[in-house]
C-alpha cells in the first residue's frame, strides 16, 4: 500500500460531494431503521386525530367562517407548521449520537468540508419532513380536510412549511452539539418545540389567550408560519384582522432566513470546536 | 531531527485555564516506525493525539505532521493522516463496506476509487467475509478492525491510534497487534498510545513515557529497561516459607524485596545480576528455604515506569480497565474552554 495523497477535487464540487455522501448515509438510516420512521410519523397522525376529535367540538364555534365549519381545516395547516419545526429533531439526536460515539472526531480528522456533516443532517431531515407532511395531508384529507384554495395553495403551504422547518433544523443542530447526550437532547427539542407550538395559533386563535401572552403569541415565529400556511390553504378570511396572506408568507420566509443566518454559522462554529 | 515525520516541540495544552494536560512536551517520530506513547490515565496521551490529528488547537509550542504545522494548515494535515480513536467510530446501521467507502469518499476519493480502496483494505484487515453485514452484528474486535480499516482507506502517511486495543479480549488484541505490525511493513508511520506496557514493548520501535503531560523517558524498550539498571530476581517459595524468605533476603541487592501477590512471587532488584542471584540463594540455603522457582530477568516496563516517575503506571490489582476516566473527563473540557 503506497502512501499517496488521494486526488483532491476543487472546493465547490468537493463540498457538494461531501454533503451528498453524508446525506446518503443518514437516508440509509431511515431505510434500515423503518421502525424509527414509522414511530416518528405516528406522532403527527395522532396529533391530527386527537385534536380533531377531542377538541374539535369545543373549538369549532370560535373559528372564522373560512374554516368552513371544520376544525381539521383550521388545525391541519398549524400542525404542518409545528411538525415542520419538529422535523429537525433528527438532526439534534443524530449529531448527539455521532458525538458520543466518536464519529464526529473521525469526521473532523478527515479532509472534508466540516459544514457538510451538519448540512447532510439538516437535508436528510428535510427529506423526512417532506414525507411526514405529505402523510399528514393525506390523513387530514381522509377525515375531512379540504384546501379552500385548491391544490396550488396546498403545495405553496407545504413549501413554506418545509422552508420554515429547514431553517429551524439549524437550531436543532446547535442543540445536538451543545447537549451531546442522545437522551437529554430529546427533552431539549421538546422544550423548544412544544412551548412555541402551544403559545401559537396552531391549535386556537391567539385572540382567546390572556392579554399578557397575546403580544408574544400573535407575533412569535410559529404563529407567523401557521398564519402563512393557513392563509395559503383557507384564504384571507382565516387570518386575524390586519394580517394578509402575502404579508404572513413573506414574514415567515424572513423568519426562516433570519434563523438560518444566525444559527447555521453558530452551529458550524460549534462543530469545528467540538471534540467528543 | 530533520527527517522526523511527526515533530512536537514544547507543546502545551491547558484545559479550563488550569489543568496542564500537556506541559512542554517534545518528541520526534521517524518515518516508517511505530512510536508508542506510554502513560497512565490522564497523562496527556489522548490530548497529544487530538492535537496532532487537528481536533484540538495547542495553547503553546508547535506540532508538525509530515512537515505541516497542525495549527496553520490543518486541512493539509488531515489529507495525510488517519485516526482511530478510543471507541470504534463506526456506523452501526451501515455495513462494514459502506463504512469504509464513506470515509474513503470523505477523503476526497472518487466513488470508484473509494470502492476499490475499501475492498483492498477490508481484504487485508480480514473483514472481507463480513463486509456486507451491518456493523451492529459485529463483535468488539471486528469493530476495532473496521475502525482501523476506515482510518486506512485514505492511505495515510501517518496513522494515529489512540489505545487501539483497550477493552479487547487477549485474542483480539494479539490479532490487532499483527495487523499493526503489517502496517509498518507497508511504510505507514504509526503513533499509538497505550496503557499496556506489554503492548508498547511488543509493538513500538521507540517508546515515550509520559506522565502529567511531560516526557519522563524516551528510547527503545531495551534502553528504557537499562535505565532501571541491571536485572530483577523473581522467586517463588512455599507459602509457609514466605516470612523467612523476606527475612533472609534483607540487605541483599541493596533494595528490600517486594511482594508480588498477584503472581505469588517475591521480586528483588538485582543490580549485580548473577552475583546477586548467588548471594540470594546462599542466604536462602542458610535459612533452610528451598525456592520452587527462580528467575533472573530484565525489568518490565512497569518497573521502568516506577523508576522514572516514582509511581506505578497501573494501580496494582486494578485489572485492565479500558475506560480512561481521567481522559474522558478531559475530553469534556476543550469545548467548554473554547466557548
Amino acid at each position: 500500500m503506497s502512501a499517496t495523497t488521494p486526488a483532491v477535487q476543487a472546493w465547490p464540487a468537493r463540498a457538494v460531494s461531501d454533503v451528498a455522501v453524508i446525506t446518503r448515509r443518514n437516508l440509509l438510516h431511515f431505510l434500515r431503521l423503518p421502525e424509527v420512521l414509522v414511530l416518528s410519523a405516528s406522532m403527527p397522525v395522532i396529533f391530527i386525530l386527537m385534536f380533531t376529535y377531542v377538541f374539535g367540538g369545543a373549538i369549532t364555534g370560535a373559528l372564522p367562517p373560512a374554516a368552513a365549519g371544520r376544525y381539521v381545516n383550521w388545525l391541519l395547516p398549524g400542525l404542518l407548521a409545528q411538525f415542520a419545526l419538529f422535523g429537525g429533531a433528527g438532526t439534534a439526536s443524530g449529531l448527539a449520537e455521532d458525538l458520543t460515539r466518536g464519529v464526529v472526531d473521525r469526521f473532523r480528522s478527515l479532509p472534508m468540508t466540516g459544514a457538510a456533516v451538519l448540512a447532510g443532517r439538516t437535508l436528510s431531515d428535510l427529506v423526512r419532513s417532506t414525507l411526514t407532511l405529505t402523510l399528514m395531508v393525506a390523513v387530514g384529507f381522509g377525515i375531512g380536510f379540504r384546501s379552500q384554495t385548491g391544490f396550488g395553495g396546498l403545495l405553496a403551504a407545504l413549501a413554506v412549511g418545509l422552508v420554515f422547518g429547514y431553517a429551524w433544523s439549524w437550531v436543532m443542530a446547535l442543540l445536538g452539539l451543545l447537549v451531546r447526550s442522545a437522551e437529554a437532547v430529546q427533552a431539549a427539542v421538546y422544550l423548544v418545540v412544544f412551548p412555541l407550538a402551544f403559545t401559537s395559533s396552531v391549535f386556537v386563535p391567539t385572540q382567546t389567550m390572556p392579554a399578557w401572552l397575546q403580544p408574544f403569541a400573535t407575533n412569535q415565529p410559529v404563529t407567523v408560519a401557521t398564519n402563512a400556511l393557513r392563509g395559503l390553504v383557507l384564504g384571507q378570511g382565516a387570518l386575524p384582522p390586519g394580517r394578509t396572506v402575502a404579508g404572513q408568507v413573506v414574514l415567515a420566509l424572513m423568519w426562516a432566513i433570519a434563523v438560518t443566518a444566525v444559527f447555521a454559522p453558530l452551529a458550524v462554529r460549534t462543530y469545528r470546536r467540538t471534540v467528543s | 531531527m530533520d527527517d522526523a515525520i511527526v515533530e512536537v516541540e514544547r507543546l502545551v495544552k491547558v484545559f479550563k485555564g488550569k489543568v496542564r494536560a500537556l506541559d512542554g512536551l517534545s518528541l520526534a517520530v521517524k518515518p516508517g516506525s511505530v512510536y508508542g506513547l506510554l502513560g497512565p490515565n490522564g497523562a496527556g496521551k489522548t490530548t497529544l493525539i487530538r492535537i496532532l490529528s487537528t481536533l484540538l488547537p495547542p495553547d503553546g509550542g508547535t506540532a508538525r505532521v509530515t512537515g505541516v504545522d497542525v495549527r496553520t494548515d490543518p486541512a493539509r494535515v488531515r489529507a495525510r493522516i488517519g485516526l482511530a480513536g478510543q471507541s470504534a467510530a463506526v456506523d452501526e446501521v451501515l455495513t462494514g463496506r459502506e463504512n469504509v467507502e464513506l470515509v474513503g469518499r470523505l477523503y476526497g476519493l472518487p466513488r470508484r476509487q473509494a470502492r476499490q480502496h475499501a475492498s483492498q483494505v477490508l481484504e487485508r484487515i480480514r473483514l472481507a467475509d463480513a463486509a456486507d453485514r451491518q456493523v451492529r452484528t459485529y463483535s468488539g474486535g471486528m469493530r476495532r478492525r473496521l475502525d482501523l480499516a476506515a482510518s486506512l482507506v485514505g492511505r495515510p502517511r501517518v496513522l494515529f491510534l489512540d489505545e487501539p486495543t483497550a477493552g479487547l479480549d487477549p485474542a483480539s488484541r494479539r490479532d490487532l497487534w499483527t495487523l499493526i505490525g503489517w502496517l509498518v511493513d507497508t511504510g505507514t508511520t504509526v503513533l499509538l498510545t497505550t496503557q499496556y506496557l506489554e503492548e508498547a514493548d511488543r509493538l513500538a520501535d521507540r517508546i515515550a513515557v509520559i506522565d502529567h503531560g511531560r516526557l519522563v523517558g524516551e528510547g527503545t524498550g531495551d534502553q528504557l529497561k537499562d535505565r532501571v539498571g541491571g536485572a530483577v530476581l523473581e522467586l517463588t517459595v512455599p507459602e509457609s516459607d514466605r516470612v523467612r524468605t523476606f527475612q533472609a533476603l534483607r540487605g541483599v541487592g541493596g533494595q528490600a524485596p517486594t511482594d508480588d501477590q498477584d503472581h505469588g512471587r517475591i521480586v528483588l532488584p538485582a543490580p549485580d545480576g548473577a552475583r546477586t542471584l548467588t548471594e540470594a540463594l546462599r542466604r536462602l540455603d542458610t535459612a533452610d528455604v528451598t525456592p520452587e522457582d527462580v528467575t533472573l530477568r530484565k525489568p518490565t516496563l512497569d518497573e521502568v515506569f516506577l523508576a522514572l516517575t516514582g509511581h506505578l503506571a497501573t494501580p496494582t490489582g486494578s485489572g485492565h480497565d479500558p475506560v480512561d476516566a481521567a481522559d474522558r473527563h478531559g475530553q469534556q473540557q476543550p469545548e467548554g474552554a473554547a466557548r
